[in-house]
């Protein structure tokens, strides 16, 4: 039932659909990775940039990638403000923080939800380009034209993120500030406003990869829920922090995601990131390429 | 300790007193149909702070507490007709040994990654169920409601009855861990889980145990449910929804004494009922939102500790 062919074809779909789950969780990488903040609204800030490019594609006719880039700005601006907001009622006031922290990342997920269901009724959209709905064949095997599209800008995006964290002042800065919070302060640094900028930076990035998320495939208003496992599962099994470490994790992700489908059945797929979160959880919580926990 | 639940225990039998009344009285359904969603969800809120509140351990995984109460009903019903107080007796059970499961997953992970496990649990066992054809998978299932008992006019009102009665379990096993050792127990281990330990405090015994309690409450909350609707599906029965209404209802109450809960799941249930009934279903999300950002944000304490610090004020005043 399972042939050579067969697998041939998951395992290059996976590698592609890796790609792009590590573009939409690499905001997260940093967020929750670097900067410990239970960002369980990470998703829905995802959805709602896709719905930003949806009505600039359907309202104005510019290409969802060029879309993705110009919102870009504004969830960096939105990025500054949640986590400030964040860190004055929580991180500041200290004690049981993480437990309240959730809640209201939830709470703020849900008003997303809700109010693009207002905005944009609770049915599917999507956009459109050029690219969207042609396909190459190689050999027997035919692959969507957007996979490819979206194959190639998230691991651009991927390896300028990983440059940026590793060759500016600041990148550098915000994984010091991830290493040892303390130890900057004494240095003469303020490292809230090193955080905030790091939350800036990981909500602008899903500009890009909201763009990403509906060229891949129509969005829906609740979508950030199965998104929830997924890029927590990548950023979990990448070990908290690591940019490269979330791309190997997410072609893992789209590898088992797509053999499962083809093997199971699509119904079995919410499940497949969960189970496999849970498992790392379990078996080695610092990740694959982890920090610590 | 005794003279101070003879109030409670009053107030208890007036509760489940008029409760009865009411299933006399009334005829019409709709109050019975309108209440008893809030009763579900006081069950669910005071279930959900023993483990969550008294312990500090963020459990997501409400809805998957309800919907596995939900499925094991609709199990019993297809599969051997049983009748609901064997639904609801089945859904504890169940619920105690899910809830075992979770109490071990306490073991490896806190804050955070324990409430995404509770995700990833919820997740799980509901791709399961649509996968599983004899409750009818992803499309759900009809269900015929057997004949009401003749004590009642309506099977709702028997329903209603019912979980009026599950509130008073609820309620009584929260308070009672609460003034007991092993509340305490889970505030020591709430507030820092490592000293609690070294302590002597039998932090991995007291876990598992709220973790089994919590569980079977919430699971026999849901297995009526099915009765309720006369249908269930996974999507709805493992609804997110539930987990955070849950969550917001407790946090909004405050979670330090057994009736935050309770002051938290009828206050916004019934906004929720009205919204629902009179705007629209997503308004009623938005404000569960608004409201649950409000409260982690402005009252940390939720309600109770409103009142609480409303009555130091006044004392601190008079001294």
């Amino acid at each position: 039932m399972f042939s050579l062919d067969l697998l041939l074809d998951a395992v290059v779909l996976g590698v592609l659909l890796g790609c792009f789950y590590a573009a939409v969780s690499l905001g997260l990488s940093v967020s929750f990775g670097l900067l410990d903040v239970p960002h369980v609204a990470h998703p829905a800030f995802l959805v709602m940039a896709s719905y930003g490019v949806f009505f600039l594609n359907d309202r104005f006719d510019i290409d969802p990638l060029l879309a993705g880039l110009l919102i870009s700005p504004l969830l960096f601006v939105f990025g500054l403000i949640t986590y400030r907001l964040y860190y004055e009622t929580f991180e500041r006031r200290g004690s049981d923080a993480a437990v309240r922290g959730i809640a209201f990342f939830f709470g703020i997920a849900f008003i997303i939800e809700v109010l693009i269901i207002l905005q944009f009724g609770v049915d599917q959209q999507s956009v459109t380009a050029s690219y969207i709905g042609k396909a190459w064949r190689i050999g027997g095997m035919r692959i969507p034209l957007r996979m490819l599209v979206a194959f190639a800008v998230a691991a651009a995006l991927t390896i300028g993120l990983a440059l940026y964290m590793s060759k500016t002042f600041m990148g550098r800065a915000i994984r010091a500030v991830a290493q040892d919070e303390e130890a900057l302060r004494l240095m003469g640094a303020n490292p809230v406003r090193i955080k905030q900028w790091a939350f800036g930076i990981a909500t602008a990035v899903l500009g890009i990869a909201g763009a990403l998320l509906i060229i891949v495939a129509p969005v829906e208003p609740t979508l950030d829920r199965a998104y929830i496992g997924r890029t927590f599962c990548i950023v979990v099994m990448a070990g908290l922090g690591s940019i490269t470490g979330t791309l190997i994790a997410a072609i893992i992700l789209g590898v088992a995601e797509t053999i499962v489908l083809t093997t199971f059945g699509a119904s079995w797929a919410p499940a497949i990131s969960f189970a496999m979160l849970l498992g790392v959880l379990a078996l080695r919580p610092q990740g694959l390429f982890g920090r610590r926990l | 300790m005794n003279r101070s639940s003879l109030p409670f225990w009053i107030g208890v039998s007036v509760f489940l007193l008029a409760a009865a009344l009411m299933t006399q009285l009334i005829s019409n359904e709709y109050p019975f149909f309108a209440i008893y969603g809030i009763l579900q969800f006081v069950v669910l809120a005071v279930a959900w702070s023993i483990l969550g509140g008294y312990a500090g351990y963020v459990n997501f995984g409400t809805s998957a507490f309800f919907g596995v109460g939900v499925y094991t009903a609709v199990f019993l019903s297809k599969a051997l007709g049983a009748p609901l107080a064997a639904q609801i007796a089945a859904a504890a059970i169940v619920g105690a040994f899910l809830g075992f499961a979770v109490g071990l997953i306490t073991l490896r992970m806190q804050g955070i990654f324990f409430s995404i496990a509770t995700i990833a649990l919820t997740i799980i066992i509901e791709t399961t169920v649509t996968n599983w054809r004899f409750v009818g998978g992803a499309a759900g299932v009809q269900l015929q409601r057997p004949p009401v008992l003749p004590l009642f006019n309506s099977y709702v009102a028997m329903l209603f009855f019912v979980q009026a009665m599950l509130v008073v379990v609820a309620i009584a096993v929260a308070r009672y861990i609460q003034i007991s050792w092993i509340g305490r127990g889970l505030q020591a281990l709430k507030d820092d889980e490592l000293a609690a330990e070294c302590t002597g405090v039998p932090t991995l015994r007291l876990k598992v145990m709220a973790c089994v309690i919590s569980g079977a409450l919430m699971c026999a909350a849901g297995a009526p449910a099915a009765m309720y609707l006369q249908y269930a599906d996974p999507s709805s029965a493992f609804n997110l929804n539930y987990s955070v209404s849950v969550l917001a209802m407790s946090l909004i109450g405050g979670t330090s004494h057994w009736s935050g809960p309770v002051i938290g799941a009828v206050l916004l249930g019934t906004t929720q009922q009205l919204l629902t009934v009179t705007i629209s279903s997503e308004v009623n999300v938005l404000v569960l939102g608004v409201m649950l950002v409000l409260f982690v944000v402005a009252a940390p304490e939720g309600i109770i500790g409103l009142i609480r610090r409303a009555r130091g004020a006044r004392a601190g005043g008079e001294a």
